[in-house]
């Protein structure tokens, strides 16, 4: 597991100076090294993956998705619905991201209310989440760069880009240690052009629980996740 | 210079109505602290964007040829570029300058004045970068959120960048007066025709849209001006974890 972490060191090492002379020979060389870094941490199922291989295999096998499965390309809501829910929450810790978006009101509020704001949380974000899918494009391709932290550490970031389109999109998640997740992390935040989508609720939660309680948030996230329904 | 003076104006102005603004608010975000008035000027283009810029936008993209509107947007994106190189530059940043500078050579050159973007399938991808950003990157805080009229959620620092930025910027080198007008009006309906959609699903996720915007607008923003070498990063990001934070995240 050390030698590997070494490894992707040498590779970013590596990557940095040559990108710098030669573009063109980055962007070739990347995607190749870190798919062998990515087949050579497959076989780790002992341990937990390192978190940049397991989000670089997870990012394939959505975009894999992405572009072959029909249910994408029909924009269905439903069953877009269905494929986050089979491919991409059993690898999202739900609960941290609520609790982490609603704040210290998170603790006051009582079981029933914290599963309720679970769920409609979850709705809303799904709901968006999954028409983003719909929209994007066959050629987008997602290359895991570097993640901060070592394997051996319970939280770490890892960084990453959307290539396919004239400009890199970067996109980062943050991972925590999950020895019962499918690969062995759960992530609990995530980034697009460095916008945190918890930190981003968390005034927008915040406003809502001053004004009504969590009570009247629970109530106002229903109502909203009805009437997108309805569209 | 009829057109640095008209920017200057507006600018002054903007800051004269922020002033005004600050008597009248609590300042519950503190970097948002003439957030009664910036919500008004949010609601004005709001209101100007459902009447006119939206609807213009939409028939140019559902009733011009795909073509025409790649080429307007490939061409204005080369002007871009150009200018990205420089702030590139000015941020010292040697990757990204030589990227986007072979980008606007061989767009330029091969790809006629930028109308055909020969650079992405090359693998030479742009890296946008503007003057607010440069200066950010030099250490200038971004000082209060300013929603600008017409231009929308800007920062005290990103509205003055833009005298820099418009002074800049190729096309405002362009006479007659009258062309550069007709093109800087179909800049603009092109730019917004990139983001139809995208203010439905901003209606549906976010629960006040103007907090929502000013947020993701902070945050996106502090992001690129510390967009650097990897070590700056980390130390940005140790503060911005949120586990169990009970503070405010917006914290330049």
């Amino acid at each position: 597991m050390l030698s590997m972490f070494k490894d992707s060191l040498g590779i970013d090492m590596f990557q940095q100076r040559t990108a710098t002379f030669f573009p063109w020979f980055h962007r070739v060389i990347t995607p190749g090294l870190l798919l062998a870094f990515a087949a050579f941490g497959l076989p780790a199922h002992a341990g937990p993956q390192a978190p940049d291989a397991f989000m670089q295999q997870l990012s394939n096998e959505l975009m894999e998705v992405v572009r072959k499965d029909p249910a994408v390309k029909s924009a269905d809501m439903q069953k877009l619905v269905n494929l986050v829910d089979i491919r991409v929450l059993p690898n999202v810790n739900f609960q941290r991201m609520t609790a982490s978006a609603v704040g210290p009101a998170w603790r006051k509020a009582t079981p029933e209310q914290q599963k309720r704001l679970q769920e409609e949380f979850k709705m809303l974000l799904v709901r968006s989440y999954a028409g983003a899918l719909s929209q994007t494009k066959d050629s987008y391709t997602i290359v895991v760069k570097s993640f901060k932290g070592s394997a051996e550490d319970n939280e770490v970031v890892v960084r990453s880009e959307i290539r396919g389109g004239n400009e890199p999109i970067p996109l980062d998640y943050r991972l925590e240690k999950n020895p019962d997740a499918p690969g062995g992390w759960m992530i609990y935040n995530f980034n697009i052009l460095g916008v945190w989508l918890v930190d981003n609720y968390r005034t927008q939660f915040s406003q809502e629980i001053n004004a009504k309680g969590v009570d009247g948030l629970i109530a106002t996230l229903a109502e909203r996740n009805k009437s997108n329904s309805r569209k | 210079m009829p057109r640095l003076t008209s920017i200057l104006r507006l600018w002054l102005a903007t800051l004269l109505l922020a002033l005004v603004g600050c008597a009248s608010t609590s300042g519950a975000n503190p970097l948002d602290p003439f957030e009664a008035t910036n919500r008004k000027i949010d609601a004005f283009n709001e209101r100007v964007d459902q009447a006119v810029l939206k609807p213009v936008a939409k028939s140019y993209q559902d009733y011009t040829p795909n073509l025409l509107q790649s080429t307007v947007k490939n061409f204005f994106g080369n002007l871009r570029d150009m200018w990205s190189v420089v702030n590139n530059g000015l941020q010292l940043k040697p990757k990204e300058t030589v990227e986007t500078g072979a980008r606007v050579v061989v767009n330029s050159i091969i790809g006629l004045y930028g109308l055909i973007d020969v650079g992405t399938p090359f693998g030479l991808q742009r890296h946008t970068a503007d003057f607010g950003q440069t200066l950010g990157y030099w250490g200038m805080p971004s000082g209060p959120y300013v929603v600008l009229p017409l231009l929308g959620p800007s920062t005290a620092r990103d509205t003055a960048a833009l005298l820099v930025d418009r002074h800049g910027d190729p096309w405002g080198q362009i006479n007659p007066v009258d062309s550069r007008n007709l093109g800087t009006a179909l800049r603009l309906v092109d730019k917004r025709a990139q983001f139809l959609g995208m203010d439905d699903r901003l209606n549906e996720v976010a629960l006040d849209k103007y907090s929502f915007v000013r947020d993701a607008y902070l945050q996106k923003r502090r992001a690129e001006v510390r967009r650097g070498p990897p070590s700056d990063l980390d130390e940005l990001d140790e503060k911005n974890n949120d586990i169990d934070n009970k503070s405010k995240p917006n914290t330049q």
